[in-house]
């Protein structure tokens, strides 16, 4: 019998394509010949407004483009600025952005289990994981005021210290999260169901991976053993001890192992940076740059005129190029920024993580059947305001 | 409300307006339809903590299963005509939300590709400013959703073919 291909759109309205992705699929019988994903219906111009904007004002943008992980969009902008000023960040405003960045990268993948176990079929995960993820939430805000978008680094420390009872929550996320890993290992890691979805699933070899530039968890699960945070550490990185797991059978199911891992370390890399913790200036010493502390502006005209002339016209930049990338729960998100000297970025690029692993969506789903790109979707663990900026 | 028992305790009499509206504003079926920042909030308003199934709010992934959409992030002009098919998908009555500031105004994202405000193409009952609402926010402005229905009157004669539904007097 003759076979016909025939073509379904998925999308950009579906509940498990993560938001408004649009994949265009070619089907015979059930198994997929062709995906071609279009992307866009986010674009929101993001690139293109940060050059309108001074470099304080184009931090609050970058929290906007992987919105599930606010602080670690931060923390490349402000490394790429502060990399192009060449201006030293004091230690404990580093510890603090650590800190800061694993606890976001807790909350990216509570979000990544939860939709993606949802989309394979276990509800009960999803309910759990945003239970545990509310935690989380509960600090950005006690930080930052936001629960979501934060904006709470900027160029050379913080926007303030950290406040009263921080320690005693960020305390009770360490001590009872590995619990709750535990809970979601024994709903999934022996789950028949979860096994037949994910083992096999996905295949993609470390050649491919590499050549398709995967970074992150998805490239690990390849077996790749890289992760930017020990090979080109970064933030003071290079002072933790944590493991970095790989998979070895580059399947759906080896991808969820590894970030399942990746939460334990991030857990134990909280709890040495809560210990290295000490008192002192969460700004840099930097006045062309940095705000002046509240009492001066409110006591003295110098102070006043200071805070004005940065929050007016910004701080200029030397003139110059840089790329900071940094380990982003989805892998490599990287900040190309270009200076022509003022107070604007001249160009900012981002890299972003999900838009690359995108890429291979039809490499790793070619052949399997219909049902088995929802968890190739999951697996990827795409933000699409990330992907279209 | 409305409610009168004066044929006794097991009987109550009421409006028929009432009582479909009554219906309607405790089973609200929102589409399961997320755009951006927003739609996270949106997932934490219906999970654990603050659990929208208490308000008889439950996500339907289909259109034709849906009375209500929230607009629950950016929208791009791209997406707008996939919006708008979706809208014309749901079967009446429906309601619009928009959530948060991209929805109501185009928030920080006035740009070339993004459309200011989603009633230039859709009529909203209610506006949900923040960037993203907290989930009290939504929640809030579903229950002023709720009210709103509350108060519509004409909804069990539109029902049935006899005139339009009409919007509670402001």
């Amino acid at each position: 019998m003759a076979s016909e291909i025939m073509t379904l759109n998925m999308g950009p309205q579906h509940p498990s394509t993560h938001g408004v992705l649009r994949l265009v699929v070619e089907l015979d019988g059930e198994v997929i010949q062709k995906i071609t994903p279009h992307i866009g219906y986010l674009h929101r111009g993001i690139e293109k407004l940060s050059e309108h904007r001074t470099y304080h004002q184009a931090l609050p943008l970058t929290d906007r483009m992987d919105y599930l992980a606010p602080m670690h969009n931060n923390l490349g902008y402000v490394l790429a600025v502060e990399k192009l000023l060449g201006i030293e960040v004091p230690e404990r405003a580093e510890t603090i952005r650590v800190i800061m960045a694993e606890l976001t990268r807790l909350k990216s993948h509570l979000v990544w289990i939860a939709c993606h176990a949802l989309d394979i079929g276990a509800m009960t995960v999803f309910i759990y994981a945003f239970r545990e993820r509310e935690k989380i939430m509960e600090l950005y805000e006690m930080v930052s005021g936001a629960r979501m978008t934060s904006n709470y680094f900027r160029v050379g420390g913080l926007s303030r210290d950290l406040p009263a009872g921080f320690e005693s929550a960020v305390q009770e996320i360490v001590d009872t999260f590995p619990g709750h890993f535990d809970t979601y290992e024994g709903l999934l890691t022996k789950n028949t169901i979860w096994l037949q979805r994910t083992i096999g699933n996905g295949v993609i070899s470390a050649e491919d991976a590499i050549d398709f530039g995967i970074s992150g968890p998805a490239l690990r699960g390849s077996g790749v053993d890289f992760d930017l945070r020990r090979d080109l550490p970064y933030s003071g990185y290079e002072k933790y001890d944590f493991k970095v797991p790989v998979g070895e059978n580059c399947d759906t199911f080896d991808r969820y192992k590894v970030r399942l891992v990746e939460m334990r370390e991030a857990v134990k890399i909280i709890d040495q940076a809560m210990k290295r913790l000490k008192p002192g200036p969460v700004l840099a010493d930097a006045p062309q740059v940095c705000y002046p502390p509240k009492e001066s502006v409110y006591n003295s005209i110098e102070g006043l005129i200071h805070h004005f002339k940065i929050a007016s016209e910004g701080f200029p930049v030397p003139e110059g190029e840089v790329y900071q990338g940094v380990e982003n729960p989805k892998g490599e998100l990287g900040y190309y920024m270009v200076s022509d000297g003022g107070s604007k970025p001249y160009r900012m690029r981002v890299r972003p993580p999900s838009f690359v692993n995108l890429g291979a969506i039809e490499k790793m789903a070619k052949g399997s059947m219909i049902a088995d790109l929802v968890a190739v979707i999951g697996t990827l663990d795409i933000v699409l305001g990330e992907i279209d900026r | 409300m409305g409610v009168d028992q004066p044929l006794g305790e097991n009987i109550i009499t009421t409006s028929l307006d009432s009582l479909v509206n009554w219906a309607r504003k405790s089973s609200i079926w929102p589409m399961t339809f997320g755009l951006a920042c927003c739609a996270i909030e949106m997932m934490a308003t219906g999970a654990a903590k603050h659990d929208l199934d208490r308000f008889g709010i439950i996500f339907r992934a289909s259109p034709r299963q849906a009375d209500c959409i929230i607009i629950a992030g950016t929208v791009t002009k791209k997406m707008l005509p996939v919006i708008k098919t979706v809208y014309e998908q749901m079967p009446e009555p429906k309601w619009v939300v928009a959530m948060g500031a991209c929805a109501c105004s185009g928030g920080v994202f006035d740009t070339y590709s993004v459309v200011q405000g989603i009633d230039e193409a859709l009529p909203v009952d209610v506006y949900i400013p923040g960037c993203p609402p907290r989930p009290e926010a939504l929640l809030y402005g579903l229950m002023k959703l709720q009210e709103k229905i509350a108060n519509e009157r004409n909804s069990f004669g539109s029902s049935i073919g006899l005139g339009e539904r009409l919007e509670p007097a402001a």
